[in-house]
This record gives C-alpha cells, sequence and structure tokens, in this order.
C-alpha cells in the first residue's frame, strides 16, 4: 500500500493555515493576521441606510439662480411680474414691455447659460418664460449631492471618533452606514442626520410678530421658531422671529467651529471662525445693520439672535443656546464637518446594544458548545473508533470555519453562528454516509482494506453532489441577503466545503494509515 | 450499534397514498391558513414598521407600556414579552416606521420610566421603511426562485446529462424574470407563475429527477410556511435563510437516495421500478435517519439555549427537518416513479 503522500501533504497544509488564521481570534497580537470581524448583532452598534433627498439639492441650485436672477433684474432695472420659482423644478417669469424684455433676454444671455428654456410665448408685449435645468446637469447636481453627503457623513463619523466604520453609496441615492460597537447611539444618529445647515438671517422688525404667528406671513419674509428647553423644569418655550427669507451669510463660509467654555456663565457655547470672504461679508453685514438684530439659524431652528452692537471685524462669531457640553462638542462636529448638501431621511435602521450582542455570542457560543457536544458523543456511540475518527474530523472541521472566516476576513453574525451550529449537525452527514457503506461492503464479506476503499469510492461523489446543491443554495442566499443572513451564508458555504475536505480526504487518511500499518483484520465501525 | 437492521425492507412504496393524503392534507391546511390569515404575516423587515426590544429594570405591566407609548405619539404597538432573558424584557412594534433621528431613543426611554416608574433601557431598534421593505420581499422571493432554478439545472445535468437542455431552460427563465422585473410587475405573481412555468417546461422535457427534487422542495418549503402561519410566527430575513438551507437539506437527502436509484438501476436491470425504488430507499434509510437525528440535535440546541433573537431560525428549522427528511422518503422517489410510468407510456 503506497502511502498518499498527496493527500497527506494537504491535510498538513490546510491544518497549519487554519492554525495560523485562527490564533490571532484568541491572542491577538500572536502575529499580523485579523481577528474575525464580529458582525453588529453580535458587538452591537448601528446599521443605518440614508436616503439623501437628492432632488432637494436640484431645487436648492434653483432657488439660487430664481434668487440671483431677481437681484440682477433689479440692477439692471428691469421691471417684471414674476421671477419664481414653482413646484421646486423650474423658475417661471412673465415680464411686460418690449424694452424690459430686451434687456431680460441679455441678462439672461449673460449669467444664466446653465438654464434650459423649456417654453417661451410672447402675447403682444408679454413675455412669458419656463426655465429649468437640463436633465444631464439635474442628474449631475443629484450624484454630486450624494457624493458630497457621503464625505460630510464619513467626515462627521470621523470626528465623533468610531473604530471601523463602514460608509459607503448604496445603488443611486442611499448611503449605508454601518458603526460597530457603538455605544451612544442616538448621538451617532442624530450627528449622522443633522442637515446642519447654518444660516444667518436678519430679524425684520417692521412687521407684526403675531400675525404672523397667525398666519399672515409678509413675503420674503419667514417664521422662524426659537425653542428652548430648561433642564430643570422640563418647560419648553417657544420664541416665534420674523426673519428675512434670504441668508446673510452661511455655514459655507466657516473653516473651524471649536467648544468653548463661557467664564461669566460656566456654560459651553460653540465659537466658530470664518474663512476670508466670509469674514468680508461678516464685517459689511453688521457695519451695515448695527442696532439691529441677526438671528443664528440652525436647520430652520433659531439658537439665538443678538443685537449687533458695532462693527465687527475678525470673521469671529459665537453661537450660544444653553447647551450640554455633548451637545456643544456635536454641533462643532457638524459645523466643521459641513452642511449636507440636502437632507437624509432614514430608510432602514438596526441598533442593537452592547449588552444584547454578549448575550447573543454567549447563548450561541452554549448552543454550539452542547450540540456538538452530544454529536459528539452519538457518532462515538455509534461508530466507536470510526466514531471517534469523524469527531476528530468535525473538530478539524470547525477550526477550518473558524480559520476561513478570519482568512477570508468575512463577518460572524448571530445567523452565522447557527450556521456553524447548522454544520456540526450536517457535517457528520458525510462521514455516517461513508460508514453506512463500507459497513455494507463488510456485511457482503470483504475484507477491512477492500470495504473502506469501496466504502469511499462509492460515496464520493454522492457526497460531492448533495454537498454542492447545497453550495448551490448558500451563494444564492449570499448574493441576494444583507447583514446577519450574509454571514449565515458565509458560514454555511465554508462548512460545506471544509466538511466535504475533512471526510474525503481527513478521514480516508486516518483510515488508511490505520488499515496499513497495523495489518487489521476487523473494523471497529 | 445499529438503529436500522441490514436487511430491513419496508414497502415505502406501496404505502405512498398514505402520503400523497397525508401531505395534501398538510398543504390544504397550508392553504386555508394562508388563506384565513391573508397571507403570511411579515415581520418588521418585510412589512417595514419599527421593532423595539426594551429591558426594564423591574417588573412592569403590558399597560404600562402601552401608555409609555402612547404618550409619545405611537398608538397601539404590539407588545410581547422576551420570554428567555430572565429579566423584565419586551419587544414592541408597530406598523409605522417610526421616525428614529432625533432623540428618538431618550424620548423613548424617558417616556417609558415615566410611565411604568422602572429604568427602561432600549436594547434594540429595528426600523424598515415601506419602500426597503418591498425590496427585501422581492429579494427573498427572488432568492428561493433562483436557487430552486439552479438546483434543477444541476440535478438535470448530473443525473440526466441534460447539461445543455436544462441550462436553456434555466437562462430563458431568468431572462423572463429580468424582463418582467425591468417592467416592474409585482414579483409577488412573477416569482410562483415562474415556479410553475419551471415545472410545465422540467415535466414537457422530461427531466424528471429534477421535478421529482423540486416537487419535494416545494413542499417541504410550503408545509414550512404552513406551521408558521399556524403558530402565528413572523416572517423575517432569517426564516428565509432558514427556508433557503431547508432547500438545501432536504435536497442533500433526495439526492442520496436517488443516486441509490441510479447506481441499483445498474446492478439490477431487471427488477421493477417500484422495487428498485424501495430498495433504495430502505439500504439509504439507516443514514437517512442518522444524519436526520445528528442534525436536529444540533438545531435543536439552537431552539432550546439561542436566545430569542435566533429562535424562530431554529423553529423553522427543525420543522424543515423533519419534513425535509420525510419528504425525500416518501415523496421525491414516488413522483420520480409516477413519471417514470408515464415515460414508459409513450
Amino acid at each position: 500500500m503506497k502511502p498518499h503522500w498527496g493527500k497527506l501533504a494537504a491535510v498538513v497544509i490546510v491544518l497549519a493555515a487554519s492554525v495560523i488564521y485562527t490564533l490571532p481570534t484568541w491572542k491577538p497580537n500572536l502575529w499580523p493576521y485579523k481577528k474575525i470581524n464580529l458582525g453588529l448583532d453580535l458587538q452591537g452598534g448601528i446599521h443605518l441606510i440614508l436616503e439623501v433627498q437628492s432632488q432637494k439639492a436640484v431645487e436648492g441650485v434653483l432657488e439660487r439662480q430664481a434668487f440671483e436672477m431677481r437681484d440682477h433684474a433689479r440692477k439692471s432695472s428691469i421691471k417684471y411680474d414674476k421671477i419664481d420659482l414653482v413646484d421646486g423644478k423650474k423658475i417661471v417669469v412673465s415680464i411686460n414691455g418690449k424694452d424690459a424684455i430686451d434687456k431680460f433676454e441679455k441678462v439672461l444671455a449673460d449669467g444664466f447659460k446653465d438654464l434650459r428654456i423649456a417654453s417661451r410665448n410672447t402675447d403682444g408685449d408679454t413675455l412669458a418664460m419656463v426655465l429649468d435645468i437640463p436633465d444631464k446637469e439635474a442628474e449631475h447636481i443629484r450624484q454630486m449631492a450624494v457624493q458630497q453627503a457621503l464625505e460630510t457623513i464619513r467626515n462627521r463619523i470621523d470626528q465623533f471618533g468610531v473604530s471601523e466604520p463602514d460608509i459607503r453609496i448604496q445603488g443611486e441615492n442611499r448611503i449605508l452606514v454601518q458603526l460597530p460597537g457603538i455605544k451612544e447611539t442616538q448621538r451617532a444618529k442624530d450627528l449622522i442626520g443633522k442637515t446642519a445647515l447654518l444660516e444667518f438671517k436678519l430679524v425684520d422688525e417692521s412687521h407684526d410678530v403675531d400675525a404672523a404667528v397667525k398666519g399672515n406671513v409678509p413675503a420674503g419674509l419667514e417664521l422662524l421658531y426659537e425653542v428652548r428647553e430648561d433642564k430643570e423644569t422640563r418647560r419648553v418655550s417657544k420664541t416665534p422671529f420674523l426673519v428675512q427669507k434670504r441668508a446673510q451669510l452661511t455655514g459655507n463660509y466657516l473653516t473651524d467651529a471649536r467648544v468653548q467654555i463661557d467664564s461669566q456663565y460656566n456654560e459651553p457655547y460653540v465659537a466658530i471662525k470664518f474663512d476670508k470672504k466670509g469674514a468680508q461679508l461678516f464685517e459689511k453685514i453688521s457695519e451695515e445693520n448695527v442696532k439691529r438684530r441677526l438671528a443664528i439659524v440652525l436647520d430652520g431652528k433659531v439658537y439665538s439672535a443678538p443685537v449687533i452692537q458695532e462693527r465687527i471685524s475678525g470673521g469671529e462669531a459665537r453661537i450660544t443656546g444653553r447647551f450640554t457640553t455633548e451637545e456643544a462638542r456635536d454641533l462643532a462636529i457638524v459645523l466643521r464637518a459641513g452642511a449636507l448638501p440636502a437632507p437624509v431621511t432614514i430608510l432602514e435602521e438596526r441598533t442593537v446594544g452592547p449588552s444584547l450582542g454578549s448575550d447573543s455570542i454567549r447563548q450561541g457560543i452554549v448552543a454550539a458548545a452542547i450540540g456538538g457536544l452530544l454529536v459528539v458523543l452519538f457518532m462515538a456511540i455509534y461508530y466507536k473508533v470510526a466514531g471517534l475518527i469523524a469527531d476528530l474530523a468535525l473538530m478539524f472541521n470547525i477550526l477550518m470555519i473558524v480559520a476561513g472566516l478570519a482568512g477570508f476576513g468575512a463577518t460572524l453574525t448571530l445567523p452565522g453562528i447557527a450556521g456553524i451550529v447548522l454544520t456540526i449537525g450536517m457535517a457528520v452527514d458525510a462521514n455516517v454516509l461513508i460508514f453506512e457503506r463500507i459497513r455494507e461492503e463488510l456485511r457482503t464479506g470483504k475484507s477491512p482494506r477492500a470495504a473502506i476503499d469501496a466504502g469511499f469510492r462509492m460515496s464520493t461523489w454522492t457526497i460531492l453532489d448533495s454537498n454542492i446543491t447545497t453550495l448551490i443554495a448558500a451563494v444564492v442566499l449570499f448574493q441576494f441577503g444583507t447583514g446577519p443572513v450574509k454571514g449565515f451564508a458565509v458560514t454555511l458555504s465554508l462548512g460545506i466545503i471544509s466538511s466535504v475536505f475533512s471526510a474525503l480526504v481527513m478521514t480516508r487518511l486516518i483510515f488508511d494509515y490505520l488499515t496499513s500499518s497495523a495489518k487489521v483484520r476487523t473494523l471497529s465501525i | 450499534m445499529e438503529f436500522i437492521k441490514p436487511n430491513t425492507n419496508i414497502d415505502f412504496i406501496g404505502k405512498r397514498n398514505y402520503a400523497y393524503g397525508f401531505s395534501g392534507v398538510l398543504i390544504v391546511i397550508t392553504l386555508l391558513t394562508l388563506l384565513f390569515q391573508g397571507g403570511v404575516k411579515y415581520g418588521v423587515d418585510f412589512a417595514g414598521g419599527t421593532l423595539v426590544q426594551v429591558r426594564f429594570s423591574g417588573p412592569v405591566t403590558v399597560d404600562a407600556i402601552q401608555k409609555g407609548f402612547d404618550a409619545i405619539g405611537i398608538s397601539r404597538p404590539q407588545i410581547q414579552t422576551v420570554t428567555d432573558a430572565g429579566h423584565s424584557e419586551y419587544l414592541v412594534r408597530t406598523e409605522k416606521p417610526v421616525k428614529t433621528d432625533e432623540q428618538f431613543t431618550n424620548q423613548v426611554e424617558k417616556a417609558l420610566k415615566d410611565a411604568t416608574g422602572q429604568d427602561a433601557e432600549i436594547r434594540r431598534i429595528e426600523m424598515v421603511g415601506p419602500q426597503v421593505g418591498k425590496e427585501l420581499r422581492e429579494k427573498a422571493l427572488f432568492a428561493i426562485f433562483y436557487s430552486l432554478l439552479f438546483i434543477a439545472v444541476y440535478i438535470s445535468g448530473r443525473f440526466e446529462f441534460k447539461w445543455f437542455q436544462s441550462a436553456i431552460i434555466a437562462a430563458v427563465l431568468m431572462g423572463a424574470v429580468y424582463g418582467l422585473e425591468l417592467l416592474d410587475v409585482g414579483m409577488a405573481y412573477v416569482v410562483p407563475v415562474a415556479l410553475i412555468v419551471t415545472l410545465a417546461l422540467f415535466w414537457y422535457f422530461d427531466l424528471r429527477y429534477a421535478m421529482g427534487a423540486i416537487v419535494a422542495l416545494i413542499h417541504d418549503v410550503t408545509i414550512t410556511i404552513g406551521c408558521f402561519a399556524l403558530t402565528g410566527k413572523e416572517f423575517s430575513l432569517p426564516i428565509i435563510a432558514a427556508l433557503l438551507t431547508i432547500i438545501g437539506y432536504s435536497l442533500n437527502d433526495t439526492i442520496i437516495v436517488f443516486d441509490r436509484i441510479r447506481e441499483n438501476a445498474k446492478k439490477f436491470r431487471k427488477l421493477p421500478f417500484d422495487s428498485l425504488i424501495n430498495q433504495s430507499v430502505n439500504n439509504t434509510l439507516s443514514r437517512t435517519i442518522l444524519t436526520a437525528g445528528t442534525t436536529l440535535v444540533a438545531v435543536l440546541a439552537l431552539f432550546v439555549l439561542g436566545g430569542s433573537i435566533i429562535h424562530d431560525f431554529a423553529f423553522a428549522m427543525l420543522v424543515g427537518i423533519v419534513i425535509g427528511t420525510y419528504s425525500s422518503i416518501y415523496i421525491a422517489s414516488p413522483i420520480l416513479m409516477a413519471f417514470q410510468g408515464i415515460g414508459k407510456r409513450k
């Protein structure tokens, strides 16, 4: 009987590789291979799918264009009936008088080449025009909005400090965010979801606020509220402000935002710093509006509305609002990272607290251990020595699965642990098939040697067939599954491959060794 | 040690009508239950909605929890105890995908504390928007359809050497389904119809091994779904994973029997087909029962000890293993024979 050097080599190599890849999971700094990644369901964390409302970015562009168009028209003293944004999709223009029309055409040709003229009607002296953004350009704006949102969110997360976040674009306008191991889940969510659009708007004091609250808001103005919650009494107070719709200055010009502590009230506030252009703008605004109030607005909420005492140069300002230190810190982060180009909504959320995750690991491991032990005992009792060989193969099997998970950088999830438990049950199947076959051959009076040969030969294809079909199901599952389910597909696939290997190669090798060297006449099976 | 004695010869084929009857009853019960309930019960994954798992520091009443959720505008949630936790722990679910940003956790914890007088800790939140839910539903249907299709191709290829024929059938079907997907036809109708068309095509081209296997698989999946419907359990993503695993497992069994039939057919050329099948099933019976046993033991450990999150998954697997084992003995092989009979008459 010639020894199977090839098989022996294969087994030794696979085992050595398995040990090398498995060990770091228990002793992290042994050598530079990675530990097994635990899924969010096991270590706790957040999984979010966000939708970027990228159409809003297109609307924003159109709104600015409409505003500039009115500005230009005013500067060139063109009298217009209407330059309005309609449905957030198109700018509707209506101008009366030949002279005005000519001048407007010139403005349009000079400054608004990007806009498409969707329709144009001249009725006598009246020009009615509809302008919009070409589809291709709109598509580009939408794509950029998603890209920019991704960058901004990544920036915020980095500053918040999460190890190994996974943030990427999914499909057209979705962003997947996975933050493993994070404990302050709500804070993280607030940080991600905030649009963080910072605006400075002049407060209008020439109109009646009370009338506006009743629904009578004058044109060009809007009604915003300052919401304050008293930390002790938990009373919420809302103060209405009538402010100009148009922002004097936005967070675009920010270069820095930091938390500082007010020495007088011992309260944290956020100190912001503008870039050069922002500083100039700020200086000009403050100069022109001394004694007026300037509202600091974040995402449509007024934070404070101080009175401008004098011209402010140097480009620094502070945002106060009775923050806790954490709130101030998070606000500084979002201001530094910049505003999202368009609002985002959460389409899907899966948050697992860290305590639940560790419970799941514990229960999963206990189930795997007990299940495994029962199967091992059963095999040893039913097949005696052969059963022990199968048990040995089963151990190697689990070792190979664990090594595979670490080696491929796959993620172990709770269903993944279930996959391992299932594999323990199913892995012995290949051995059972072989053993039953060997028993059958022995019954026909064959010698142990011949029975083993025949047993393996007859069952090889059966084992391959039955496992390949299961593998097909697992691969399809991997393709269609998400998160935890994918983890299950991975462990199941690894389990199938390693159980075939351990049954056909490893068990065979041991049987061959036992029967060739000891010249056995009986087989303990 | 031997459970099944070597010369066991149970007449499985002879009792096939009982098996058909038994399966028929199970399937009718499944269909009636589904009809009565208006389809399967979807969990948050597929229906969309919000699920919150919350642990209290002491005993609370369901009414108090209800009140707490009412206070923050989430009315009439379904509240369920988490049994294995050994704590006062509840799963709260609403149909609506709640906006979970902006202080949601803090709000809920505060409202629950006010209502119950116990500290509340949110351990898990799952929120799935309706759009995502619909997409996941379609993905799940596709997963089941494609795995059945690929498996059918593999079986036809391996057992009847009709790789080419079956691959073309599969390619045409996939193309058709993909086309309909682009046209935005509801996948909930397309996939079942595509399955029926698949069966018809395989029957027409006389790919009977694949037919037998697929009928058995559909049988297993249907009955497992029925058990879920009867016990009022919800469908979630892991359950789909369980169904696909059941497909793999049951097939495993079926193929081993088929393999033996093929082998015996070469060995005993004169034996009538029903005896051939009987003998093959008996030959592999010991293995069938042993493997089912070890797998059941492992899954049972998972069912009892694995914790609440994996509980339903383990339940589906338990049902599936039992049904899958039964079907590979009593359903797949007799169907193979039924088609053999038709083939001879041709």
